[in-house]
């Protein structure tokens, strides 16, 4: 569990000062994956690195498992990290030593025995995929190999918390893909809560389940991913969600509308179930209109299916009300727009 | 053949007074500078252990003795060389201004060195709770290894170059056979054979050098 209360982190670089935080709680539960997501300069970088203190709030209070960390001695810091894995965007590796030897790390640390050490790396490897490059060195790897490491070495001491540092950002999108896999894996294996931020919706998309947005430091919009997607009410929020659902008609179509009047425009959304039913087949059997659909797209969130639809209804005006009256007893979100 | 007034065994033995000078004073200089290089990095601001004082004596006292030339430096510490090995003439009491000379030169190579270790390395290993200690020497050190090489490399042929200069506290070596014989009593022959000697020595050196930081860094 983790847990931010109004905490702000200002930096000072001679006379000028920089904002990074003003003012941002969260709470993130046991088992979430939760994500994080804003622009550069929007203060996740910062955020992130309060979590294991390698940044300390200006003011405010973070809370890890209950404790503050604020209370602990330097020492009983360092174990608390120890209990917090990191990932990061360029991997960090140690280029002078072996995969073996740096997924080792966190144990030597701690000074596990030989065959401890030797048993959890071999473990470790087998989880991640990398049996065959234990003697490798990272040099030798490609992006997604080096952040396998990266995740096996996070691993090691058995954390409670995984931090993953625009873990994916460095990747192409098929390696991001098997990345995204391999942590959703991780979350399900192990009774690990994972935090993470990013600038693509995507990867929250795929693997999250609750999401912050941040914008200036602070959070502009939070709560449960498919929420937030469904209805994203901040513009910031907005503009991330359409990089992941496109929900523009193209403007061929937008061309051909124009040309004719006495028509009227509907923007659908359908959540889960309403998704599956066969709502407008109901709408056309039921009612005199015609309906053409303008756009269409599904997404899936969490194992739900979010539904956009952008259509046109011609008929009589009373009837045509009715129509949108049965959509939404159908429990379709409907909304009339002037143009697209 | 020129006419020469050495013989071979001088020479052999200037050779062995110049890798005695240069090894000894390696060796202490290293043990002088490395742990002062170390230092300067995890106490400057931003560092593992962040201290503003100690930090600002080491840096002011490292580039005040960097900034003597080495004659000066030697005959300025003759009373503390003299404190050391009792004496301020012959090998010996070169080595002394040798190390305090090259002790602050390797502590500033050292500090280069690690600064250029990724600072995401340091962050990774604090994040996994590592004591400064542990930071230095499964993080930081390892990571700067092949580097590190090329700083003893180059080290050591600055310090072949100073004891150059050793003949004026009767230190010996082959750049005071250079001087007194080469130079002042106008034998060619040993002004050549001297030349040829710091030529193979500095090649030779730098070549190993080269190589060894090859090898650390896998190339």
């Amino acid at each position: 569990m983790i847990e931010l209360v109004d905490v702000y982190k200002t930096y000072r670089r001679g006379d000028s000062t920089i904002e990074a935080l003003r003012g941002v709680s969260l709470k993130v539960e046991k088992g979430d994956i939760f994500g994080v997501i804003g622009y550069s300069g929007a203060g996740k970088s910062t955020l992130i690195r309060l979590v294991n203190y390698l940044e300390k709030p200006t003011k405010g209070q973070v809370f890890v498992d209950g404790q503050l960390l604020d209370r602990y001695s330097v020492q009983e810091l360092r174990n608390v990290k120890k209990k917090i894995g990191m990932i990061f965007q360029h991997f960090n590796l140690l280029e002078s030593k072996t995969v073996y030897d740096n997924v080792a790390i966190p144990l030597v640390l701690v000074k596990k025995s030989k065959a401890e050490i030797r048993q959890r790396v071999t473990e470790l490897l087998d989880f991640v995929g990398l049996s065959d490059k234990a003697g490798s060195y990272p040099k030798e790897l490609s992006g997604g190999q080096k952040q396998r490491v990266g995740i096996a070495r996070a691993l090691a001491g058995n954390p409670t918390i995984l931090l993953c540092d625009e873990a994916t950002s460095a990747l192409d999108p098929q390696t991001t893909q098997s990345i995204l896999a391999l942590l959703k894996q991780i979350s399900q294996t192990y009774p690990i809560t994972i935090l993470m931020i990013t600038h693509e919706m995507a990867v929250i998309q795929q693997i999250c389940n609750k999401v912050a947005v941040m914008e200036e430091g602070i959070i502009v919009e939070q709560g449960n991913v498919l929420n937030v997607f469904g209805s994203p009410q901040n513009e910031t929020t907005r503009n991330f969600v359409r990089t992941v659902i496109r929900n523009t008609v193209p403007s061929s179509v937008i061309q051909t509308l124009k040309a004719e009047a006495k028509r009227r425009l509907f923007k659908l959304e359908f959540i889960g179930q309403s998704a599956s039913e066969p709502v407008i087949n109901g709408l056309i059997r039921n009612y005199d209109v015609q309906v053409n659909i303008l756009f269409a797209n599904m997404t899936e969130i969490q194992s739900t299916t979010l539904g956009n639809m952008i259509i046109q209804l011609q008929g009589e005006d009373p009837v045509i009300d009715q129509a949108a009256g049965f959509l939404q007893n159908q429990g379709v979100h409907i909304e009339e727009v002037d143009s697209v | 053949m020129m006419d020469t007034t050495i013989t071979a065994n001088q020479i052999i033995k200037a050779l062995q007074e110049t890798l005695t000078m240069v090894g000894v004073s390696l060796l202490f200089g290293a043990l002088l500078g490395v742990p002062l290089g170390i230092l300067l990095v995890v106490a400057r601001p931003g560092g593992v252990i962040e201290n503003k004082t100690l930090y600002g004596i080491l840096n002011p006292i490292i580039n005040i003795v960097r900034s003597l030339p080495f004659i000066i430096l030697l005959v300025a510490i003759i009373p503390f060389t003299r404190l050391i090995v009792q004496t301020s003439i012959g090998t010996n009491a070169a080595i002394v201004p040798l190390v305090i000379y090259i002790g602050p030169y390797i502590a500033r190579l050292v500090e280069n060195s690690l600064l250029e270790v990724n600072p995401g390395i340091v962050e990774a290993a604090e994040s996994m709770g590592a004591t400064p200690f542990q930071v230095i020497w499964h993080f930081l050190l390892p990571e700067a290894f092949a580097s590190l090489i090329l700083t003893f490399t180059t080290a050591t042929i600055t310090l072949i170059g100073a004891t150059a200069m050793a003949g004026t506290v009767g230190g010996g070596g082959i750049g005071d056979l250079a001087i007194t014989y080469g130079y002042q009593r106008f034998d060619t022959f040993v002004m050549i054979v001297t030349v040829v000697i710091l030529l193979i020595l500095v090649q030779g050196i730098q070549s190993l050098g080269n190589r060894m930081g090859r090898r650390a860094r896998r190339e």
